[in-house]
């Protein structure tokens, strides 16, 4: 047991747990934020994306005693921005989501991309979003939804 | 049409994005017990010793359970309708584990790490039998997986448990042998295709509680939650009326959650416990002990003349359908049903085989449920016969094709487990299918291949396909609408939205026929308390008879409507005229809106509540049919194959919503790309599953899927919601096909072993070498 101290959703919390806690357990149980999905807890399907100081992480491998004094940002909370809304409409729009488990994550990757890259490449959309996988779309249908959202979010990134 | 055919984005896509407490783990009670499986670690046993006293006394666990504490009731986990056309052969827990992985022991505890700690405390002592794990050697081996006296048929399947049967099948249509006799040209191939991994993203979940009138309620991850209401029923003695099963959200299925997962055993511990508990299973469990597709041989010969006229098939499969036999027959059987019809001009076809029993993970539904493995062998060996006859493989199938108006007499054969039905063909757009995809990939000038440069060639090749829309009177679907005050009204549907997006289609028909827009629909769907009836989402039903289901009870509704606003304007019901939002008296030219109607009706003027209920059965499963066209490129030094283009143009009749047929149809063409090139499945020769995890299973990422052309086929089936037949199975059909027609074409390997990795066609390409020099 051990105390650590993070913001969350821009928000001072101080969580008293053992360290070696995966921070998606902390974060769906502890603070009930569901948004985030455990999908194969190895890092390689990417559906409990967070955003940690503005990188996308994948929360099932990151440890409590990583996040010590740093800024970590769910769905839940992005969902408040306007980013998202434009991502949100452009995915809608696209036919992205099919069974949206992995639409969160998939979101976080988007902002994460776009925030690096406001103009990706469909290659450069490709490369960053290949961690995420979805068995419902074929994929195509995201890939556009992403350029989509960066044309109609043109100067928000 | 106002709503239907239109591109509406689904009604519950944003608040997915925004994650919303959705999915059935969403909704666990905050202090559920946590469920743990200890799992068998050999491939077949029997269990002679287990003590489970230390993981007992452990502080924090509150139960643990073996065999010894169930009544030994046989059933099926298949989740079909009943009575089930799968053996009855599986036990909740058995002394006898008959694949790695198969539960041994439940343990419940306060949490996660007291229940991990208290599962590896239970010592089990097991006799170690020798296990069959080469399918090809289990029929009438002398080791019998299931010996035990209780299991049964619930009709006859040809069920011989004895010889490792879980079922087998034999037709013929005409004098196969006779025919072949007389073919000039006659070709024998023999294939097989692999246990594929559904990898849906949401693991398989569910959770138990009692209510405030101490029922059991279980939310679960489900395809079928009447089904899965029935079979708790049954397994555990707990009377139906007792059970609800709600099913939320469900982050993907693909067949995959059509059978029992661990229902039974959180309604186990939560009936002895009291208590609330979950069971979620890991990523490593999702692989190992669910299901998989049935993996399947099959020796196929034809027959045809020297012009190209195909004359006789003959389609010999033996299934292997693991350690029970979930769903054994019935997919068996649709390799056959809905796969040769496609040439229904020949003189003789014959359709036969064995399902076996191995100690591998159980087989079950899966997307395409027979039918892509069939499609493979079939359209495969289409292409073998067309090198052979010299014939370009498009033409070839133009002239031996199925085509609107006609028949096959396998329709009334062949059913899912009994006979079949007969049917014409009242819309098949096959023709127009494979003319336009022919002109969309461009075959005129690719085939049959480009040389890229010294070691890189592309081909393309192409497959047709059918699948089925439901299974005639068997496959029931229902729907409930209510009037509400305010003017909208609430649409209740027992039909299961997986992720395919049931409700927005099934609102959409709703909105169509009460002239309305969808936000004026509210869904609520399987919830078996407060849903009708409905089997559940599978063989490609959900539009079709749901979709029906639907469309009668709007139906109903508007001719109550009419009558109710008849009445308030002191009228008659032929002078009233409805749009949806008000109702017109042309004669005496006054009006009333729904609202107030509604709010009349509840409030203050000949009130009474407005409900209408719909059902549907199937007479007839018109097939939706495509046309699959892939170009792939090889790199003929290493092997390594992509799909560079794949063009799809399907006929499903109407799209209620084409943008979300296009995810169908796209999602399909993905998995079966997995299928034909990436899913490999390793196991050891003692049984074990080596892909357990998405890091060695390989599902294709967005690098590996390339460009993606789908177009629908102008199309209206007319006993269909709005012309629609369905379209949630035939995407996924033509991509092993296609893609091993198109690796032919380029480099004149076949690969008839899936998946095509690029060792095999390394191999392959060499061999092919050696042989010349």
């Amino acid at each position: 047991m051990a105390i650590v101290k993070f913001t969350l959703n821009h928000q001072p919390v101080t969580v008293q747990s053992d360290l070696n806690r995966r921070l998606l357990d902390v974060i769906r149980n502890d603070f009930n934020l569901k948004g985030l999905k455990e999908g194969c807890g190895e890092g390689e399907c990417g559906a409990c994306a967070v955003l940690i100081n503005h990188e996308i992480v994948n929360s099932c491998l990151f440890v409590l005693a990583n996040v010590e004094g740093k800024e970590v940002i769910t769905i839940e909370e992005f969902a408040k921005t306007k980013r998202f809304t434009v991502i949100k409409e452009a995915f809608a729009k696209m036919g992205a989501v099919q069974c949206g488990f992995c639409t969160p994550g998939m979101v976080i990757a988007t902002e994460s991309l776009l925030h690096k890259n406001p103009h990706p490449t469909e290659m450069e959309i490709k490369v960053a979003l290949s961690g995420n996988l979805c068995r419902c779309t074929g994929y195509n249908m995201i890939v556009e939804a992403i350029q989509e959202a960066a044309k109609a979010g043109e100067g928000l990134w | 049409m106002k709503v239907v055919n239109q591109e509406i984005p689904s009604i519950d896509g944003k608040s997915l994005m925004m994650g919303r407490q959705a999915y059935s783990n969403d909704f666990a009670d905050t202090d559920s017990l946590i469920i743990k499986v200890l799992r068998s670690p050999h491939p077949f046993a029997k269990i002679e010793v287990i003590d489970i006293s230390a993981a007992q006394e452990l502080p924090g666990v509150v139960i643990v359970l073996t065999y010894v504490d169930f009544k030994r009731i046989p059933f099926t986990r298949a989740g079909q309708g009943y009575p089930e056309p799968s053996p009855h052969d599986k036990f909740v827990l058995d002394e006898y584990v008959r694949y790695i992985g198969d539960e041994v022991a439940i343990v419940a505890a306060v949490d996660e790490e007291t229940a991990i700690r208290a599962v590896k405390l239970i010592k089990v002592e097991y006799k170690v039998l020798e296990p069959i794990l080469d399918f090809e050697t289990a029929y009438n081996n002398q080791q019998i997986l299931h010996p035990e006296p209780e299991i049964h048929e619930m009709f006859p399947i040809g069920f011989d448990p004895k010889k490792n049967i879980a079922a087998q099948y034999h037709m013929e249509i005409g004098d196969v042998e006779a025919t072949l006799n007389k073919c000039d040209v006659v070709v024998n191939e023999t294939f097989y295709t692999q246990a594929q991994a559904h990898a849906m993203m949401e693991p398989h979940t569910c959770n138990a509680r009692f209510d405030h009138l101490n029922r059991l309620v279980i939310y679960s991850s489900t395809q079928t939650p009447f089904h899965i209401r029935r079979i708790i029923s049954q397994a555990l003695e707990i009377p139906i009326a007792r059970i609800r099963v709600i099913k939320p959200r469900v982050g993907g299925g693909f067949g995959g959650k059509q059978a029992v997962h661990g229902e039974l055993i959180v309604a186990s511990v939560t009936m002895r416990t009291g208590k609330p508990s979950k069971l979620v299973y890991t990523r490593k469990e999702v692989f190992e002990s669910t299901y998989t597709r049935h993996p399947m041989r099959f020796d196929m010969r034809l027959g045809a003349m020297k012009d190209g006229t195909l004359k006789a098939i003959d389609c010999q499969v033996l299934s292997d359908t693991g350690a029970y036999g979930e769903h054994a027959l019935t997919v068996f059987m649709v390799a056959g049903s809905k796969v040769l019809p496609l040439y229904n001009k020949v003189d003789s076809v014959r359709f036969g085989g064995k399902v076996v029993y191995t100690n591998h993970t159980p087989a079950g539904a899966f997307r395409g449920y027979g039918a892509i493995q069939g499609n493979f062998a079939l359209e495969s060996v289409i292409d073998v016969l067309c090198h052979k006859l010299q014939m370009d493989p498009i033409i070839f199938r133009q002239k031996n094709m199925i085509k609107e108006g006609e028949s096959s007499a396998i329709f009334a054969i062949m059913g899912e487990g009994t006979e079949g039905t007969p049917m014409t063909m009242d819309t098949c757009k096959l023709e127009y299918c494979v003319q336009r995809g022919m002109d969309l990939i461009g075959w005129k000038t690719k085939y049959p291949r480009q040389v890229v440069s010294k070691d890189v060639v592309r081909g393309v090749g192409m497959a047709i396909a059918m699948q089925g829309s439901g299974i005639p009177l068997i496959d029931m679907g229902s729907a409930i609408i209510k009037l509400n005050d305010g003017g909208f009204y609430n649409l209740l549907v027992g039909a299961t939205d997986i992720g395919q997006k049931s409700d927005t289609v099934l609102a959409q028909i709703c909105a169509e026929e009460l002239e309305t827009t969808i936000d004026k629909i509210i869904v609520t769907s399987s919830d078996t308390d407060l849903t009708p009836f409905d089997t559940g989402a599978y063989a490609s039903s959900t539009t079709y008879i749901s979709g029906n289901a639907v469309l009668n009870a709007a139906k109903a509704m508007k001719s109550r409507l009419i009558e109710e606003a008849a009445i308030m304007l002191q009228t008659t019901i032929d002078k009233i005229v409805f749009n949806g939002n008000s109702f017109f008296d042309s004669q005496k030219k006054q009006k009333i809106s729904l609202e107030d109607l509604s709010n009349r009706l509840y409030y203050n003027q000949n009130q009474k509540q407005v409900a209408t209920t719909g059902s549907y059965v199937g007479h007839k499963s018109p097939p939706p049919f495509m046309a699959g066209f892939a170009e792939v490129e090889i790199d003929i030094k290493t092997g390594e194959t992509s799909v560079i283009n794949y063009v799809s143009v399907v006929d499903c009749g109407t799209t209620i919503n084409p943008k979300l047929a296009q995810g169908q149809v796209e999602g399909g063409i993905v998995q079966g790309i997995g299928m034909a090139l990436y899913e490999n499945v390793i196991v050891t020769k003692n049984g074990k599953l080596v892909t357990n995890s998405l890091m060695s299973y390989k599902i294709p990422t967005r690098l590996e899927i390339k460009n993606l052309v789908t177009e629908f086929a102008e199309s209206y089936e007319e006993t269909g919601p709005f012309g629609a037949k369905s379209v949630a199975e035939i995407g996924i059909d033509t991509p092993p096909a296609a893609i091993m027609n198109a690796i032919y074409n380029a480099i004149g390997v076949r690969i008839n072993s899936l998946p095509a990795t690029p060792e095999k066609i390394w191999h392959a390409i060499n061999e092919r070498q050696n042989n010349q020099e």
